[in-house]
């Protein structure tokens, strides 16, 4: 993203820059050639949930937040294709792992949970998009809700994976104990914070309120973002989750040039 | 050319499939995601308005009202979404990009638009694609005020392109004797992005 449109013959008015720059130089040759992958594991992270690990022949390095383009095709020619959001670290050499939610009647997510296995190749091309993606330079507050986790996720695995000192604050929102993605890792390492919330049942003795993402929930972590410019947001998960989490983010004095928002639909 | 993959059956037979979607699309049916890279924006109409500036005779602006006074037309046909969904009947109700063009005056050497929101958002377009009857201020969405998170009050409506052509909370375009690469053109989309001929990404 420029900071403001070309001037024009005469002297114009500016347009108010949208955002920070991109933070992803797209790869063009990854963005544009399909390649087949080899499927090397399936693995169950919850009942509605399967991460599916890839071993790409042709690699090119991700930045965390960046996703991928998946196409099927069937004996007869019909094909289908998704995106998926990248799940693992950029460090994780010659693979990505997508995490895949079973929608109900998905014929690509159907395939993905009840199909493929260890072996099987499947098309993808990417890594794609340039925008929702941090290279871990920046202060970074996280907020997902269910699914939008994922490439979130690529992000606190990055930070993990260089040992990179800079903060990182995750919220993340999940209906049910058991739906909550990568639990085993979502405990705060030095400089982390975290805060796990439920919207339909908690485990007892859970200190935050079940329901919606509150706005006092969400306040020392958008103070954090507010107090200290560097921060950037990003929000992920369903639309209706995120145009909350937008509107509470704003709301509590983030600048909407440092929130970048993708929804999943 | 895609190679098939074991065990997959798709939806429909490749027989099946509906003419109208462009190659690797799919049919939304009645749904109508969501896609936008920024907070939403609280825009109320009296604080929305419309310009075309640039290349033109007659740099204006447009109010709410004033842009509503202009003819109203109709668009029912497909959208179709660069992340694979496509929608094959819509209703939206707008203003030809015609008539706006018609009472600023494009000069001669105007080739392309940077179209831009009250976001900030942008992206670039040959003005051959903006005009001709086939680009529209568009205001409602099947007979109902657009949605803020559907680009409500106003969008630009450019469906034979991919949606993200489709400014949400429209501004204004700025008239161009070149091609400038908007938002997700600098962030690896192609510079078209006509879906019948999959110009999804640079390169394609």
């Amino acid at each position: 993203m420029t900071d403001s449109i070309p001037a024009g013959p005469v002297n114009l008015p500016p347009i108010p820059a949208f955002a920070a720059p991109g933070r992803a130089a797209p790869s063009l040759r990854g963005s544009v050639d399909w390649q087949s992958a080899t499927v090397v594991e399936v693995r169950r992270e919850t009942p509605n949930a399967v991460t599916v690990r890839l071993a790409l022949p042709v690699w090119h390095a991700h930045v965390a937040g960046q996703h991928y383009m998946l196409r099927l095709t069937a004996a007869d020619g019909y094909t289908a294709q998704r995106h998926y959001s990248v799940a693992s670290a950029p460090d994780d050499e010659g693979h990505i792992e997508f995490t895949v939610d079973r929608m109900p009647g998905g014929e690509v997510s159907g395939f993905v949970h009840d199909v493929a296995r260890p072996g099987d190749t499947l098309e993808v091309r990417g890594p794609l998009g340039g925008f929702f993606a941090w290279p871990g330079d920046r202060p970074v507050l996280l907020v997902a809700g269910g699914s939008g986790l994922v490439p979130l996720m690529a992000m606190v695995r990055h930070r993990r994976r260089r040992a990179l000192t800079v903060p990182l604050r995750l919220v993340a929102c999940a209906r049910t104990p058991q739906d909550l993605l990568y639990a085993a890792e979502l405990a705060p390492l030095p400089g982390e914070e975290h805060t796990v919330l439920y919207s339909r049942a908690a485990p007892p003795g859970y200190p935050h309120p079940v329901g919606r993402l509150a706005a006092d929930t969400l306040a020392p972590h958008a103070a954090a973002a507010v107090a200290d410019e560097r921060y950037e947001v990003f929000v992920c998960g369903s639309t209706g989750f995120a145009e909350h989490a937008g509107r509470l983010l704003t709301a509590a004095g983030v600048p909407t040039t440092r929130i970048r928002v993708e929804r999943f639909g | 050319m895609s190679s098939t993959t074991r065990g997959f059956v798709g939806r429909h037979t490749a027989a099946e499939r509906d003419p109208r979607l462009p190659p690797g699309q799919y049919d939304a049916r009645h749904d109508f995601p969501v896609l936008s890279a920024e907070v939403t924006p609280e825009l109320a109409p009296a604080d929305w308005s419309f310009r075309i500036d640039g290349l033109v005779d007659r740099p204006r602006s447009w109010s709410w009202d004033q842009a509503r006074a202009l003819p109203r037309e109709r668009y029912d046909g497909p959208i179709h979404c660069v992340t694979s969904w496509s929608k094959l009947s819509t209703d939206f109700t707008g203003v030809s990009l015609d008539a706006f063009l018609a009472e600023a005056g494009p000069r001669a050497g105007a080739t392309h638009a940077v179209a831009f929101s009250h976001t900030g958002y942008t992206t670039n377009l040959a003005l051959a694609d903006l005009t001709g009857g086939r680009a529209w201020i568009a205001f409602d969405f099947e007979g109902e005020p657009l949605t803020p998170a559907h680009g409500g009050p106003a969008r630009l409506l450019v469906p034979h392109l991919y949606f993200w052509k489709s400014v949400k909370w429209i501004a204004g375009l700025r008239l161009l004797d070149h091609d400038e690469p908007g938002f997700w053109e600098v962030n690896g989309y192609h510079h078209r992005g006509d879906p019948w001929a999959e110009e999804r990404y640079s390169g394609d």
